[in-house]
């Protein structure tokens, strides 16, 4: 049965692993947890999960499992279709159990059954908040923390504490999705490591002792130079909103993975294309804003910056005064681009639409003339070319460049 | 292995999942990630570990230059070197320049000890990938003196995080995980009563409903946490400040009394004012 539920797991979104389901056995063959389900919960989650990102799937399929078809069993309380019941049987009992469904009489007279108790019940708790575990003698389990047993509604008996832990699904917010590519993104963004020595010195720089030492006349005299850090300044700026939103996952990813690799980390939004006015906070965006020359001010050309958006839009947009869609823009998006081009030298734009896709689209390419064919997509290989062009970079600089793959030298 | 079960200490309440979390990192030596809000008791947990199962604790704080190396051994050639030149008879003996990191006091350890690794997602990304056969096998090989350094005991190693970087999969693998999560008003109540065993009746609920009103304000950029209501309840205590005083209906004041020890930048201080100026202005 344990089985099941570690593939279920494993369907369920829940990265488990085999050593860890053997751990889990172990654990419970050492009883570590008594015989109860809120114990073995623990346990499990213990064990299995190791992300609190995936607590929330992991009490869903927790609870699909233990709880039998409780959900299934939700929708049929009404009407109580016998087909849908059957079936569900038909996956859940074993033979032998299917053999005692046959003693009670057949499946039309258990449901009848069922379907009477079920409406005493409601009688009796006067219309029932919630429903109530049937007592004992049903096949369909209760009783017992059986997975295969049809339970109906969640506050049954002695579980109750057990079964409220993984309904009232804790840990919701905690699933955002964010699958754990961060690591390779930041295995792909470490490339940008530019290390300086700052700092105070506290190793020991072996060229220069021996050099000193040698000076000294064979005395020994050490020397110590700062440690090597990361010293690369980064600035991002994301697209939000509009079209963007199937992005959204990926460009988070991406955005946990640059912050726990950089120090300098910087980060602003726009929407569609960057004009007059950026924000940090999306829901005070109208409010609180910074203005893109003070954004030209205030961080020097040594910052690197990463611009991530599908630059999928009318191309009035880039163009034309007042292209935006949302407020009037004095310039048009096109001379602020060239600013923030013209002011950082090291610049990308990572795309995260599919490469082969962008030449259907007439801003992507006036984009991509724009900033000197430094787009990129965003995929590994692509922010592994976009890392690498940030270091060393060999784009020509003039709007109308040759294509990438065609260029030697 | 030690039949001592964890229940939590007189200074220390520990929920049901996360006993269970630490006795079977107990009973099966595997090593037991603690991940949490910042002042939920991480660290504190590895002290009341050892003091409630009597065991010795080694400490190993993580800080952004460690090295895993520095946890096994450091080979200290500067001080040999130095050493070579006055003559001294010690340097005959490479031993005597191998200094001792916290893993390996924790595994030469007469008894089972207690090995906390605080704050390891400060290291470098690396860190724990470096880790693995220490943490798996719970042996190291001394490459100085060829000697293989094995635990006497497999040490209760608690391991705490919190997610400033992600933690490679095989490490994790390794080890057991318990998230502790923010208490509830429940919880609180018990964890102010086990600190403030004297506190009176009215004050720590009215201090209790106003710590859960500042927690639930929406953007703050720092929510208190149980070390800060802590520190926020012995400064009531050390002003005598009436239970009253809390209830604050008076139009001139905003915010709670003391507010310093739970909101901790002005940015917080601010908008929490003009939330509660707002709220007031709604009620009217």
């Amino acid at each position: 049965m344990l089985v099941r539920f570690f593939t279920d797991l494993r369907a369920g979104g829940v990265p488990v692993s085999l050593p860890e389901f053997l751990s889990l056995l172990e654990a419970l063959e050492a009883r570590v947890a008594a015989l109860s389900a809120q114990e073995f919960y623990y346990l499990a989650r213990l064990a299995l999960v190791k992300d609190e990102r995936y607590f929330d799937r992991f009490d869903r399929v927790f609870a699909e499992h233990f709880e039998g078809a409780q959900q299934v069993f939700e929708k049929i309380v009404a009407e109580l279709p016998p087909e849908w019941l059957r079936q569900l049987t038909e996956r859940l009992l074993t033979d032998e159990e299917k053999a005692r469904v046959e003693g009670l009489g057949g499946w039309d007279k258990l449901l009848e059954t069922l379907r009477q108790r079920l409406r005493e019940q409601q009688e009796r708790h006067e219309g029932g908040t919630k429903w109530i575990g049937t007592g004992g003698s049903s096949p369909f389990g209760n009783g017992g923390f059986n997975p295969q047993g049809v339970r109906i509604g969640s506050t049954a008996g002695r579980h109750r504490r057990a079964v409220k832990v993984w309904d009232a699904r804790d840990y919701r917010n905690f699933d955002d999705g964010v699958e754990l590519g961060t690591r390779n993104l930041k295995m792909a963004l470490r490339r940008l490591r530019r290390f300086a020595r700052e700092g105070a010195p506290e190793e020991l720089d072996l060229e220069g002792t021996i050099d000193a030492t040698a000076r000294n006349a064979g005395l020994l005299d050490l020397k110590l130079v700062a440690e090597r850090r990361n010293a690369v300044k980064l600035l991002l700026l994301l697209d939000v909103g509009g079209s963007m939103d199937p992005h959204v996952k990926i460009c988070e990813e991406l955005f946990s993975a640059a912050r726990a690799e950089f120090k300098h980390l910087e980060y602003f939004y726009f929407h569609n294309f960057p004009y007059e006015k950026l924000w940090k906070d999306n829901r005070r965006r109208f409010s609180v804003s910074t203005s893109t020359m003070a954004l030209l001010r205030t961080f020097n050309s040594d910052y690197r910056v990463v611009v991530i958006g599908d630059a999928t839009m009318s191309p009035y947009e880039i163009e034309q005064p007042g292209g935006s869609v949302e407020h009037w823009n004095e310039e048009s998006g096109r001379v602020w681009m060239e600013r923030i081009a013209a002011h950082f030298p090291r610049l990308v734009w990572l795309n995260p639409e599919p490469e082969e896709r962008w030449k259907w689209t007439a801003s992507v390419e006036i984009t991509r003339q724009l900033i000197g064919n430094r787009m990129f997509p965003l995929t590994l290989q692509g922010l592994d070319a976009a890392m690498r062009e940030l270091k060393h970079p060999t784009s020509t600089k003039t709007p109308g460049a040759v294509p990438r793959a065609g260029r030697d030298s | 292995m030690a039949n001592a079960r964890f229940t939590g200490t007189e200074r220390y309440v520990a929920t049901p999942d996360l006993m269970m979390a630490v006795n079977a990192a107990v009973t099966l030596a595997r090593p037991l990630l603690i991940k949490g809000e910042p002042g939920t008791g991480k660290t504190q947990l590895a002290e009341e570990i050892a003091r409630s199962l009597e065991r010795p604790l080694y400490e190993w704080h993580i800080k952004s230059t460690s090295k895993a190396q520095q946890g096994l051994y450091e080979y200290d050639a500067v001080s040999r070197l130095r050493d070579s030149q006055l003559g001294e008879e010690r340097v005959r003996d490479i031993r005597n320049y191998i200094v001792k990191g916290r893993l390996w006091e924790a595994f030469d350890s007469d008894v089972q000890p207690v090995l906390l690794i605080d704050e390891i997602d400060k290291a470098d990304i690396e860190f724990p990938n470096d880790l693995l056969r220490e943490l798996d096998r719970m042996e190291f090989y001394v490459h100085e003196t060829r000697e293989l350094v094995k635990a006497r005991h497999r040490p209760i190693i608690l391991i705490t995080s919190n997610n400033e970087k992600e933690l490679p999969d095989a490490f994790l693998r390794r080890c057991f995980f318990h998230f502790i999560r923010f208490p509830d008003a429940q919880t609180m109540e018990k964890i102010v009563r086990v600190h403030f065993p004297d506190l009176k009746k009215e004050l720590l609920a009215e201090a209790l409903g106003t710590f859960f009103d500042v927690r639930d304000t929406p953007g703050l950029k720092k929510k208190p946490s149980t070390s800060e209501l802590l520190d926020w309840i012995k400064l009531l205590l050390a002003e005598d400040i009436p239970a009253d005083a809390l209830r604050s209906d008076d139009p001139k004041k905003t915010i709670p009394v003391l507010h310093g020890a739970l909101l901790k930048n002005e940015q917080d201080v601010h908008l929490f004012e003009q939330l509660v100026f707002l709220n007031r202005r709604a009620g009217r």
